[in-house]
């Protein structure tokens, strides 16, 4: 399906680390982008409110970054079938989340990652992506 | 069955009536799937995946045209700025409803803990999203490391404006009763002395700090068998009866045991602390500060009478000072 699509795909194949440096800017362009203006994401004052140091990242952004990610290796032309994420320890600005992933299962039509970004305090994703095969 | 289990139970009773139940009326898109709202997205996300934004590009790895990043699915449907004011927000949403009734039982605290994502297939520019929310599940009574809690499941599946499938996605909430209290939100608040450990209210034993709130020193007392009994519980240890009343103390007691805390500092306590065990003159035992009273001068089997007073600017306690004969 894409010439770009020349990954490994074997079980046990590891994708390569990307960290992104979480900013204001970052968390709130990514909820106003994904459309969810609920306070705590871009406005400090509400995030203090709600016992929190600072804005924090919204869920869209956290599932937009893991597809970046995930098509970031295996091409423009992988085509994601399903994100299953667990949800931990908040994203918060100064911090930086890595991303981390592996091959986990390769079927006769899907493979499935899993994935993980970490930052300061522990896990803030964990999940599995299935993606469409052939590459 | 005891009166907290009983309360339990109905409350479990009235959690389960909204399972299955719509969320509320589908919601359809404001704006069609459309390229600039996908340029914005991946601006911010910083995806530099061609095929969102470049149709030949998106041709040449084997899509119809540009499509929408997959994950930008719930985004169509999302209200946008009116989400910054709840109280502006109309609906007739049950899963509001739902945590309503769960804030009311004093399970204040929510979390978000997993969301999973179907992507039958990536959407095109021009197609309207419609989304239709089901509360799934309300699990069992859990206790989690923020609280004592249940989850909520709901599930929302995504069509067209043909009625084509689109996908749908799982999201899964922790409404609990938070284990720490929410001593963050007023952290910018905080007086700079910081006050005493707050009285720890549950089902068993908030009546008897209300009590206390109200300047009387109460006993709990068995309406079966007349046994008296502290600290609050729920059943007679004498007769095994879970129905129980109060009695008002006098306040008037001895000192049983006492212990004088020195170290370490304990923010909002002042030091030297006098802890007594005083047997009140009916009976039961009760744990507090002694006033009025030099360390060195505590002795076992002195008169005492409770006074309660303000502990701080937030909280009564009742508080033991040498009897005046």
């Amino acid at each position: 399906m894409s010439e770009s699509a020349l990954v490994d795909i074997a079980v046990g194949t590891e994708l390569p680390e990307l960290p992104i440096k979480i900013t204001t800017s970052l968390v709130v362009g990514g909820a106003l982008a994904s459309r969810d203006f609920t306070p705590v994401h871009h406005d400090r004052d509400a995030a203090k409110a709600a016992g929190m140091p600072d804005v924090f990242m919204n869920i869209l952004t956290t599932n937009a970054l893991v597809s970046r990610y995930v098509t970031d290796w295996a091409g423009p032309g992988a085509v994601i079938q399903n994100v299953s994420i667990r949800l931990g320890t908040p994203n918060t600005p100064g911090d930086t989340m890595t991303f981390r992933g592996s091959v986990v299962e390769v079927g006769d039509d899907s493979a499935t990652l899993e994935i993980k970004g970490s930052n300061a305090w522990g896990d803030h994703v964990t999940g599995r992506v299935r993606l469409a095969l052939p590459l | 069955m005891s009166k907290v289990e009983e309360r339990k139970s109905e409350f479990e009773a009235k959690l389960k009536t909204y399972v299955g139940l719509p969320d509320g009326p589908v919601t359809v898109g404001r704006d069609p799937v459309n390229e600039t709202m996908i340029r914005h997205w991946c601006e911010a996300m910083g995806d530099t995946n061609p095929v969102y934004v470049d149709a030949a590009a998106a041709l040449a790895h084997g899509f119809e045209g540009l499509v929408a990043p997959p994950t930008m699915l719930q985004a169509w449907i999302l209200p946008g700025y009116e989400m910054h004011d709840r109280s502006t927000m109309q609906s007739e949403n049950k899963q509001l409803e739902l945590h309503s009734l769960f804030d009311a039982e004093g399970y204040t605290g929510v979390v978000a803990t997993n969301t999973e994502q179907e992507y039958t297939r990536y959407l095109r520019p021009g197609e309207e999203v419609h989304a239709e929310t089901h509360i799934e599940s309300i699990s069992e009574q859990k206790t989690t490391g923020l609280g004592v809690g249940y989850f909520i499941v709901t599930r929302t599946l995504f069509t067209n404006q043909e009625g084509d499938d689109l996908g749908w996605m799982t999201f899964r909430v922790l409404k609990f009763r938070p284990s720490q209290p929410a001593a963050a939100a007023d952290a910018e608040a905080a007086p700079a002395k910081p006050s005493r450990i707050k009285s720890p209210r549950g089902f068993d034993n908030a009546w008897w700090w209300e009590g206390i709130d109200e300047g009387r020193l109460l006993i709990q007392a068995c309406n079966d068998c007349g046994a008296l009994r502290h600290p609050p519980r729920p059943v007679c240890g004498a007769c095994h009866s879970s129905e129980w009343g109060s009695i008002e103390a006098s306040g008037r007691g001895t000192v049983h045991s006492y212990t004088v805390l020195y170290h370490p500092p304990i923010p909002g306590y002042d030091l030297p602390l006098p802890v007594a065990l005083v047997d009140l003159e009916e009976g039961t035992r009760v744990v507090a500060n002694l006033k009025g009273v030099p360390p060195d001068e505590i002795e076992i089997g002195m008169p005492v009478q409770c006074r309660v007073e303000d502990a701080d600017e937030t909280m009564k306690l009742p508080f033991f000072h040498p009897a005046a004969d």
